[in-house]
């Protein structure tokens, strides 16, 4: 698998992927997408990186541990449940707040957090077993 | 419509369960995997088919504007298919695992827990 | 009357309970003294029952209840009337003497607190039973009686035989214990009442019913395993494994006697049938004759009182058999006689054994000087055991035998049977009680010794009521004996306790008994050395036959989980697959729900070829040889899902599947590397059958399992919720995102969390130690190696 060309691109795709993913997982609440599927993305690019570069290269470029990126999702996916304790309404209810920055509306909810969470969760997780398996 | 697609998930249900009583960890897990893919595509076909028709409401409109696919076993799956791809690198690297421990991928050969030719229990108080 | 917490009764039930909490803490800075301390226990429930004594005596019985269950009309309710009262008295008054002598007996054992707080639960569930008036109340204390014996004779659980008896006793009277619930369920739907006063106001309710027969032997199966009758004797003789406080307890007052008590109980409702008359007179007659005879046989002190007992329970059973009156107040008489030189007699062998250092009949000799306080108080004992004027014994045979005699349609046999077991029992009360005083003095292992104030004051205070009962007999029968006797009988008792001797059949057959024990107990050496005979096989035989049982049970047990739990996936599968074929095939076919078969629709040329390419897949995956050949089909497979997502409707999927696919593939081939894959799939032609078989008909099934779902009318309505929904109140267009991360938001939280403990487990699994469980070494070995180098 370590072909020149394949070791050359992998970086760049990955990236690619990455970036894809986080634009995936954010027009999840409109159009097709979301945390599941950008989250899947995200760990197949890392792992695709890791075939190419080596496992090594691909734990320094995440710099945190993929099992703590998927602890910090599941935290951020619990948290932006209970934030509707604040606004005495049951765990897990969508909050929603349109600020206006710059003229442009930014659509600011409580799932949208959670589907961040998801995609941090799936992308952890899954990413984990790919480089633990490819060690 | 349906019929077809409930012809192909009883094989793939035919598949899993024949792969599944192998006696080789290996095919015992690509069996689980079809099995996956098998229930999802039940859950699929059970709340109906629609061509082409992705449950999305246009912008600009707060329900859809024509009768799009069922929406709600499409959530259940999305979640399963991630669950069920976990849950079978979880059992890949089990049996991987198991390999490297007992040096057999024969279910027939691994008796750790059920040992062959148990003593019978003792007949005291 | 609602029972409250102010009520003292309810106290007086519970107390025993709070004494059991606080008895270890007591022994531990007081030593066996304790026993002092905690004795007043018991002996403040004895004085608050003492209360109700004149009310009861005048014919009104108390009720209290308040409600425990309401839903199931459960009350937690107490009702103190003759019976129960005598009953409660008995536990309580026994129970004082007991604690103390527990506090002597068991004097700087380490164990002592736990001993006295198992001695406390029993005494407490024993109270209960007596005085239970609900049905399901009275089980439970029932069953706590089973229970916290148990622990009592299990006490010394280092031995086997002390565990074999505990767990023996557990089974029989816990067994029972079960038929006896059964039966009071029965009672309570028949009578329409769960309280026992309530059914015994409407007497003829259960007689008349069909199921009488049913609620009969349910109910003496309970009575009959809990006061040990033939041919559940077994237990009560091996018992005796408990310390002797334990055995003083369970056979004076306590135990044995809760079955006697509720055939006493139910008499009324349930007796004085033929069915009655018969079973309980041949029972009971045949556990005397067994006991005694058993009794005579045997070398130890504690197991002749114990086959007495055995005896003496056949004879209170026989007596309550004849359900009349007259025999009925015999038995109560003869009951409450019982409960004092038995209990008393126990303890003066527990004495003998800890002071002489052995209980072995032919071992003792010439204690009389030695021991002379415990000497007189045998006597004393054993003359009322053997019926003998002026104890309270005497009375009470005298009125055994007028109750039974020219009373009974089978007096005859009832009488001889009376006649011979009580003689034996003369023998066998005057074997413990003088044996061991008379003669010349043998060498024992310890020098024996008059026992401590805690040891003999049971003995003395016992003994010598059997005297005072006599001398204050006009408030002996009229204040406790005649309102039992009425209770029982169901009609008013009259009782006459004096002196006077009446020269009558009673009074002749006494002497009957008396010469013929007097022989029996010449002869005992005899009768002990005799060889076995039929009797001897019905007193042992039950026991062994217990074993058998047990071990039947275990290697039964173990050979069914052999044949079923064999250590092969492959059948086990194969069972769950053949079962759940069976689960989705007969239901379609037996109820004639088999879906028409529609025709095949118009498909697009690609939706063929998308159907084809996942066919392929699974085709390529059964056939496949090599494990490149098995990766890739599998991965075509799982494409061909996604192409079908991705035709109806479903581009969220499609894309979820693509990736899931992709990453299958690359993990399935990184672990496929490291696992050599057996190229072929060796079953043999049998096999490959059945399992073709198998996954037939499980797919057929789920095939037209489906058909037949998409046939019914669609329920759109949940599904049209999401839709109408999901902009509106989620401001969300994609609706399958909306329902995931906002509708069932917690479903997906807890999915989440599922994929992260994965992840967890396989880093865990990779990374975990190595253990060297290889091919041909059984790690249990060495768990099971050590564990015989304990024993």
């Amino acid at each position: 698998m370590k072909t020149l060309i394949f070791r050359t691109i992998a970086p760049f795709l990955a990236a690619l992927m990455v970036l894809f993913s986080v634009f995936v997982t954010l027009r999840g609440h409109n159009e097709p997408g979301g945390g599941f599927i950008g989250g899947l993305i995200a760990a197949s690019a890392f792992a695709i990186h890791g075939i190419a570069a080596g496992v090594h290269s691909v734990r320094r470029t995440l710099y945190f541990r993929p099992l703590s990126l998927a602890a910090f999702g599941l935290m951020l996916a619990g948290l932006s449940g209970l934030l509707s304790i604040l606004f005495r309404v049951p765990f897990l209810t969508g909050l929603w707040a349109f600020p206006e920055i710059f003229g442009v509306e930014l659509a600011l909810s409580t799932p949208m957090f959670f589907d961040i969470g998801v995609y941090f969760v799936v992308l952890g997780a899954l990413a984990s077993i790919a480089l633990t398996l490819e060690e | 419509m349906e019929i077809l697609l409930a012809l192909l998930v009883g094989a793939y249900f035919g598949v899993s369960v024949y792969l599944m009583m192998s006696r080789y960890i290996i095919r015992i897990l690509i069996g689980v995997a079809i099995l996956g893919n098998g229930v999802n595509l039940l859950i699929f076909t059970s709340g109906r088919l629609t061509r082409e028709k992705p449950p999305i409401i246009p912008e600009g409109s707060m329900v859809p504007e024509v009768i799009t696919a069922n929406p709600l076993p499409q959530a259940l799956i999305l979640t399963a298919i991630v669950i069920s791809f976990s849950f079978l690198a979880f059992l890949l690297v089990l049996a991987f695992r198991t390999y490297q421990e007992l040096g057999t991928d024969n279910t027939i050969e691994m008796r750790v827990a059920e040992p062959d030719n148990e003593a019978f229990p003792p007949v005291s108080y | 009357m609602v029972l409250d917490f102010s009520d003292y009764t309810f106290w007086a039930l519970a107390a025993p309970f709070a004494a059991a909490a606080i008895a270890p803490v007591a022994k531990k800075y007081l030593g066996h003294n304790a026993a002092w301390l905690l004795a007043l226990v018991p002996a403040a429930i004895f004085l608050h029952l003492w209360n109700y004594i004149l009310p009861v005596s005048n014919g009104t019985p108390v009720v209290l209840a308040t409600d425990w269950i309401p839903l199931y009309n459960v009350k937690f309710s107490i009702f103190i009337d003759g019976l129960s009262l005598l009953f409660a008295l008995l536990i309580s008054g026994i129970g004082t003497l007991i604690i103390l002598y527990a506090g002597g007996y068991l004097k700087g054992h380490a164990d002592q607190g736990r001993f006295l707080s198992f001695l406390f639960l029993f005494m407490g569930s024993m109270l209960g039973v007596v005085l239970a008036d609900n049905l399901i109340t009275l089980f439970i204390y029932w069953e706590l009686t089973s229970i916290t014996s148990f622990l009592l004779i299990g006490f010394n659980h280092k031995l086997e035989a002390s565990r074999r008896a505990a767990i023996q006793a557990l089974v029989v009277t816990g067994g029972g214990g079960l038929a006896l619930l059964a039966g009071f369920i029965l009672m309570a739907h028949t009578g329409g009442s769960w309280e026992m006063s309530e059914l015994l106001g409407n007497r003829d309710i259960l007689k008349d019913s069909p199921i009488y027969t049913a609620i009969l032997l349910l109910v003496l199966g309970g009575a009959f395993t809990k006061s040990a009758q033939f041919p559940f004797h077994f237990w009560l003789p091996n018992a005796m494994e408990a310390p002797t406080p334990v055995s003083a307890y369970l056979h004076s007052a306590t135990m044995v006697k809760a079955g006697v008590y509720l055939l006493m109980r139910v008499n009324p409702i349930l007796g004085d049938t033929v069915l009655w008359s018969t079973i309980l007179p041949i029972f009971g007659g045949l556990t005397l004759l067994i006991g005694t005879w058993m009794a005579l046989r045997q070398r130890d002190l504690k197991l002749v009182l114990a086959f007495t007992t055995v005896a003496s329970l056949g004879l209170l059973v026989m007596l309550v058999g004849t359900s009349n009156e007259k025999a009925i107040t015999g038995a109560v008489m003869y009951l409450f006689a019982h409960a004092l030189f038995k209990g008393g007699l126990f303890m003066i062998v527990g004495t003998i054994d800890h002071e002489a250092g052995t209980r072995d009949l032919t071992r003792l000799g010439g204690l009389r000087k030695l021991m002379p306080i415990s000497f007189i108080t045998a006597i004393l004992a054993a003359l009322s055991m053997g019926g003998l004027w002026p104890m309270i014994g005497f009375i009470a045979k005298e009125e055994v035998y007028a109750g039974i005699f020219g009373t009974s349609p089978h007096f005859i046999a009832i009488t001889a049977v009376a006649v011979l077991g009580n003689a034996m029992m003369f023998a066998a009360g005057f074997l413990v009680a003088v044996r061991p005083f008379f003669g010349h003095e043998r060498t024992t292992p310890k020098k024996a010794h008059e026992g401590p104030m805690l040891l003999i004051a049971g003995p003395i205070v016992l003994s010598s009521l059997g005297l005072i009962t006599m001398i204050f007999g006009g408030f002996t029968a009229h204040s406790l004996l005649a309102p039992m006797a009425s209770s029982v009988a169901g009609v008013q008792a009259h009782v006459k306790i004096g002196f006077g001797l009446h020269f009558n059949t009673a009074l002749a057959l006494s002497a009957v008994t008396v010469v013929l024990g007097l022989v029996f107990y010449k002869g005992a050496d005899k009768i002990r050395n005799a060889k076995g005979y039929l009797i001897e096989f019905l007193g042992k035989g039950p026991d062994k036959g217990f074993d058998y049982v047990i071990a039947g049970l275990v290697r039964g047990a173990a050979g069914v989980t052999r044949v079923l739990q064999n250590g092969n996936m492959e059948s086990y599968l194969t069972f769950t697959f053949l079962i759940t074929a069976a689960a989705i095939l007969l239901p379609l076919i037996g109820w004639n729900e088999l879906p028409t078969m529609p025709q095949i629709p118009a498909l697009h040329f690609y939706e063929w070829g998308v159907l084809g390419l996942a066919l392929v897949g699974l085709i390529a995956i059964l056939i496949a040889k090599d494990r490149l050949t098995a990766i890739v089909s599998l991965g075509i497979q799982g494409f061909a899902v996604a192409l079908i997502f991705m035709l109806f409707g479903a581009p969220d999927l499609s894309f979820t599947q693509f990736m899931v696919e992709t990453l299958s593939v690359v993990i399935i081939a990184l672990v496929m590397t490291r696992l050599s894959l057996k190229e072929h799939d060796p079953r043999p032609l049998y096999q490959f059958l059945l399992d073709a078989l198998v996954a037939v008909a499980i797919g057929g099934g789920m095939a037209l399992l489906l058909i037949s779902v998409t046939q019914v009318p669609f329920d759109p309505s949940l599904s049209n919720f999401f839709t109408e929904n999901s902009r509106l109140i989620a401001h969300g267009r994609n609706i399958v995102n909306v329902i995931i991360v906002d509708f069932r938001g917690l479903d997906t939280l807890g999915e989440i969390a599922v994929v992260m403990i994965t992840g967890l487990a396989v880093v865990a699994l990779i990374r975990g130690t190595r253990h060297a469980y290889r091919k041909n070494v059984d790690p249990l070995d060495d768990m099971m190696n050590n564990e015989g180098a304990d024993k």
